[in-house]
C-alpha cells in the first residue's frame, strides 16, 4: 500500500475498504509514534543526571560548549555604549561575599599549577597594571541585562604579568572568593578575552561591596554567573574546574 | 463515484507532525526560561503567574535552558529538512504565495470563514489564507531561529543582536514570535475542527476521499 499513487479509483466497496485498511494501519503506526516520542521524553527526563541535568541534555550542552568555544575570538566583542546609556545594576546573588572583610588586609592568591609557589597579590598590584574602562551589557542568565561600566585590568594584561613565563598556558582558569562558597570555572580563551578584566571600579567609583568589593570579575562575554565578586584565589589548571552555578544545572561555559 | 485522492505527501506529514512536539517542548522549556524574568505586558496585562504555579515552572530555569539547547536542535533540523524537501518536490509551487492576489484572496477567505463574504476564491490544493500563513509561519520559524542566535550568543554574534535593534530587542522578538506560534495554532486547529475528518485523516494517512466529476 505505497503512497505514490496520486489517485487511488476502485469500486466504491473495495475503495471503503481500501481506505479503512489504510486509515487503521496509519493511524497505529501514528499512536505507536507517539507512544515511543512519549516515552522517549519520559526516559530522557527520568534518566541519570550529571549535575541536575539529563545525561544527554549534558551531552548536548558540551558539544554546544565546543561549537561556540571553537567561535569565541578576540576579534568578537560585546557591543560598548556611552556613558549616558549607563543603567542600574542591581546586586544580584551574595554568596560568598555576605561575611565581612578586612579590605585592607586583602590579598588574592594566584595559583598556576606549574609547580610555583603561590603568589599572594595585593590590590595595589592590580593596580599597577594598565586600566581599562569599559561600559558594556551585563547579561544576566536569568534574562534581564544592563549596561554599566567598569574599570580595572584586563586578565590577558595579568596573566602576562603574574603567569610564567615560558610555560604553556593551562586550559582553564579557575577562580573564588576567600572562602570559596562562591567559584567559577572559565575557559582561558574567554578569560583571555581583551573584554575581561579584573575590575575595582564601577560606574567611576570604588567597586562597591555588593558589587563585589575589592575585587571582581568583569567577563561581558559570559553570563552574570561568571562575573565572580571579591575574588580571593585565582588558579590556571587544566582540569576543568568546577563551577557554583554548574552543580545546580546550569551550563558549565554560558558563554555569550 | 468516489476515489481516494493523494493530498499530503509522507515527507511532509512526518515533519508536521514531527514539529508539532518539538516545537510544544521549544515553548515549553522557553517558558521555564521565561519564568525567570517575566516582565512583557500589554498595559496591565502580564503572563499569568499561576500558570507557572499550575505547570509547577517555578524555579526550573536551568531545566528550561538545558532543554531548550537540546531540542533547539532537533526543531531546527526537521526544520530545514521541511523547507528543503518542499523545493525538492515541489511541493513550494502550492504553498508560496506567487502573486499580489495572493493576499487579497487570502483575505477574502478570512472574511468567508467569518461568513462576512459568500463566495470563495478559487484555490489549489490550499486557499490563499492557508499559502500566506503557511508561509508567514517559516519565516516566523527563520525568525526565531534568528532572534534566538542573538540571544544566546550577543557577544561572538554581536552583529545579530544589532541587527535586531539590540539584545533586548532581540529577546522581545523572539517572545512575540512564540505567541505568534501559539495564535496560528488556535487558527489551525479551529479550522482543521471545521475542516472536518475527512480533511484531518488526510493529514495523517494522505489521502483524501472524494468525489469523481470527471
Amino acid at each position: 500500500m505505497s503512497n505514490r499513487h496520486p489517485e487511488i479509483a476502485l469500486p466504491e466497496p473495495d475503495l471503503k475498504r481500501q481506505l479503512r485498511r489504510r486509515t487503521r494501519r496509519d493511524f497505529l503506526i501514528s499512536g505507536l509514534a507517539a507512544v515511543g516520542a512519549i516515552s522517549g521524553y519520559e526516559w530522557l527526563q527520568h534518566s541519570e543526571e550529571d549535575n541536575g541535568e539529563p545525561v544527554a541534555e549534558r551531552r548536548v550542552l558540551e558539544f554546544n560548549r565546543k561549537l561556540a568555544h571553537r567561535y569565541v575570538s578576540d576579534a568578537h566583542l560585546m557591543p560598548t555604549y556611552s556613558k549616558d546609556q549607563i543603567q542600574y545594576l542591581k546586586p544580584n546573588g551574595n554568596v560568598g561575599v555576605d561575611s565581612p572583610l578586612d579590605l585592607n588586609a586583602w590579598k588574592v592568591q594566584v595559583k598556576t599549577d606549574t609547580g610555583r609557589e603561590t603568589l599572594d597579590l595585593s590590590l595595589a598590584d592590580i593596580k599597577a597594571l594598565p586600566r581599562v574602562e569599559m561600559i558594556t551589557r551585563f547579561c544576566c542568565i536569568e534574562g534581564w541585562s544592563v549596561v554599566t561600566q567598569w574599570a580595572g585590568a584586563r586578565f590577558s594584561d595579568f596573566t602576562k604579568k603574574y603567569f610564567p613565563p615560558g610555560q604553556a598556558l593551562p586550559q582553564y582558569v579557575y577562580m573564588a572568593t576567600p572562602d570559596e562558597d562562591y567559584y567559577v570555572g572559565l575557559d582561558t580563551k574567554s578569560a583571555m578575552h581583551p573584554q575581561t578584566l579584573l575590575a575595582y571600579e564601577h560606574n567611576g567609583k570604588s567597586l562597591e561591596v555588593e558589587h563585589g568589593a575589592p575585587l571582581r570579575l568583569a567577563i561581558p562575554v559570559k553570563y552574570g554567573i561568571k562575573n565572580i565578586k571579591r575574588i580571593g584565589i585565582i588558579q590556571y589548571t587544566d582540569k576543568r574546574p568546577s563551577d557554583y552555578w554548574y552543580e545546580d544545572g546550569y551550563d558549565w561555559f554560558a558563554g555569550l | 463515484m468516489p476515489k481516494l485522492k493523494l493530498k499530503h505527501l509522507a515527507a511532509i506529514r512526518w515533519f508536521h507532525w514531527i514539529n508539532f512536539p518539538l516545537l510544544t517542548l521549544m515553548i515549553w522549556s522557553g517558558l521555564l526560561i521565561y519564568w525567570a524574568y517575566p516582565i512583557y505586558s500589554i498595559g496591565p496585562i502580564h503572563f499569568p503567574q499561576w500558570v507557572f504555579r499550575v505547570l509547577s515552572m517555578n524555579n526550573r530555569l536551568a531545566d528550561g535552558m538545558a532543554m531548550h539547547f537540546f531540542f533547539m536542535w532537533l526543531f531546527v533540523i526537521n526544520g530545514i529538512l521541511y523547507v528543503v524537501y518542499t523545493f525538492v518536490s515541489g511541493e513550494w509551487r502550492l504553498l508560496v504565495p506567487r502573486s499580489r492576489e495572493t493576499f487579497r484572496d487570502a483575505w477574502y477567505v478570512v472574511l468567508h470563514d467569518l461568513h462576512l463574504r459568500k463566495d470563495q476564491p478559487c484555490q489549489d490544493k490550499y486557499n490563499a489564507a492557508q499559502q500566506v500563513s503557511y508561509s508567514a509561519i517559516i519565516l516566523m520559524g527563520i525568525g526565531s531561529v534568528v532572534s534566538g542566535l542573538a540571544i544566546y550568543k550577543p557577544a561572538q554574534l554581536s552583529w545579530l543582536a544589532t541587527l535586531l535593534g539590540g539584545y533586548p530587542s532581540a529577546r522581545l522578538i523572539h517572545f512575540l514570535l512564540t505567541i505568534g506560534y501559539c495564535l496560528f495554532f488556535v487558527v489551525h486547529v479551529v479550522q482543521v475542527i471545521l475542516a472536518g475528518w475527512n480533511n484531518f485523516r488526510s493529514m495523517v494517512i494522505g489521502y483524501e476521499l472524494v468525489e469523481d466529476h470527471e
